[in-house]
């Protein structure tokens, strides 16, 4: 090969032979993410016995997309610090404020921290906002699958629809141990359908998410197709992306966001 | 340093194992893929490896067995926060299939593909010298479907996205072409124990 065609080769671009089935939403801003802020708590709401809502003041911050993340970090007298990432559950705005809503998870040294110590005015660090391929930015027709705390990413997609008052459709399906463990009970409203998956309100059956809450909104079709979105558990994911694999929805229209 | 109130945080051990800003998940193995899990099978599964290299070659899974068996045994780090302690893997080292193509002179990074068409992208040298794999095993069993399953990357020494599950190939390049993660913000080599985990760091 001649040196010239070895640079000309060099400038294309790699294509991999199969068309990956999640590319990224968004370009990522570097920088913003590179950076470590402080975020001052400034409220907590109880969602359920298990999960609260914290509400931080967050000065600099640069602005997200639904569904994007962050990473958080906590600092011990001695220096020893743990991160965690979490899901941005406030829909991006100009207040200079975001929420997160945080599982208490046993013996979770952070999630712990939160549930048990942590007051309005507590400085926590974060940086982000972090990830583009999860993000929705209100574009596409969305269908939202959840579980748990699995319904925090979409929930700020949720949110965002309905600040923006946005026309492109939004369907979300959320599952749950029972109705005192669905966060943000109050809040969903005709866009969601609920699935519980240990005890239910009297004439409501019990049992996993199903076909038969997939297969109607796929039906749907609205104009471009369904964006999918899935978040939870693994195993909840796998059953999920099966669910909409089955009834119709392509692969490459399926984002996984997994806790882990 | 901006001390948390109140913050203790789990007792103190001394790993020395354990790179900064992560925690030991124990008997859990996460598993964090954008993209559905594939109905990959072994016959199904080939692994190519083409770009700047003499001869550009694809190997089946019977053919990948006739190269020398090699294991890993040790540890893998999750850029999310988690570490694995003591994990092994059967497989074949990457270097008996870079032998076989005979990389060029001039290739200094690869860009690994999966079936599903997910991207990642290393240096070359992370993956010759005995420090990269083709895994087919997971603790003497068929590797998981969600855990990459015929067969993955395993580039132990860099964190674990760069570990392509479900690999198809690598194409040899005399360049940095970022990958779907590094597309995404993620450092471009993902050292844990300097704590590359996004580009700025």
């Amino acid at each position: 090969m001649t040196e010239t065609a070895a640079k000309a080769t060099a400038a294309v671009a790699f294509a991999p032979p199969t068309r990956f089935a999640v590319p990224g939403r968004v370009a990522v801003a570097g920088e913003a993410a590179a950076v470590w802020q402080t975020a001052t708590i400034t409220g907590v709401r109880r969602e359920t016995p298990h999960a609260s809502t914290f509400r931080f003041a967050v000065p600099g911050w640069a602005g997200h997309l639904p569904g994007q993340h962050l990473m958080l970090r906590l600092t011990a007298g001695d220096g020893y610090a743990a991160q965690r990432h979490y899901s941005l559950a406030s829909a991006p705005d100009d207040s200079g404020h975001i929420e997160l809503t945080l599982d208490h998870v046993v013996d979770g040294e952070v999630s712990g921290w939160f549930h048990t110590v942590a007051r309005p005015g507590d400085t926590v660090e974060v940086r982000g906002p972090l990830s583009g391929f999860f993000a929705w930015p209100g574009d596409r027709p969305a269908l939202l699958l959840g579980a748990g705390s699995g319904v925090v990413p979409l929930m700020s997609m949720v949110r965002h629809h309905r600040a923006r008052a946005l026309d492109v459709p939004l369907r979300m399906v959320v599952s749950a141990r029972s109705p005192e463990e669905l966060i943000y009970a109050r809040e969903l409203g005709p866009e969601t359908t609920t699935v519980f998956t240990r005890a239910a309100p009297r004439g409501v059956p019990v049992g996993r998410m199903a076909a038969t809450h997939v297969a109607p909104l796929l039906a749907e079709q609205p104009a471009g197709g369904w964006e999918a979105y899935v978040c939870g558990s693994n195993g909840f994911a796998e059953h999920a992306s099966r669910l909409l694999v089955a009834a119709g929805q392509p692969v490459d229209r399926i984002r996984i966001e997994r806790f882990g | 340093m901006n001390i948390t109130r109140g913050f203790t945080g789990r007792p103190r051990t001394e790993n020395a194992g354990l790179p900064p800003g992560q925690y030991d998940a124990g008997d859990d193995w996460p598993v964090l893929s954008a993209e559905v899990t594939p109905e990959l099978t072994v016959a199904d599964w080939s692994f190519r490896i083409d770009g700047l290299v003499d001869e550009p070659r694809t190997w089946d899974r019977e053919a990948a067995r006739t190269l020398p068996a090699s294991a890993y045994t040790g540890d893998i780090h999750c850029v999310t926060g988690w570490s694995k302690f003591g994990v092994r893997f059967g497989g074949v080292s990457l270097d008996a299939f870079l032998e076989r193509v005979r990389p060029h002179g001039s290739a200094t990074h690869a860009v690994a593909y999966s079936h599903t068409g997910y991207t990642t992208s290393l240096p070359l040298a992370d993956l010759t010298g005995g420090r990269a794999w083709i895994a087919f095993e997971y603790e003497g069993r068929p590797l998981p479907a969600e855990h990459g399953g015929p067969a993955r990357l395993l580039v132990p020494h860099l964190y674990f996205w760069k570990s392509a599950k479900w690999i198809a190939g690598l194409t040899l390049l005399d360049h940095d072409e970022p990958g779907f993660w590094e597309q995404n913000g993620y450092h471009a080599r993902g050292n844990p124990w300097e704590e590359q985990r996004y580009s700025g760091d």
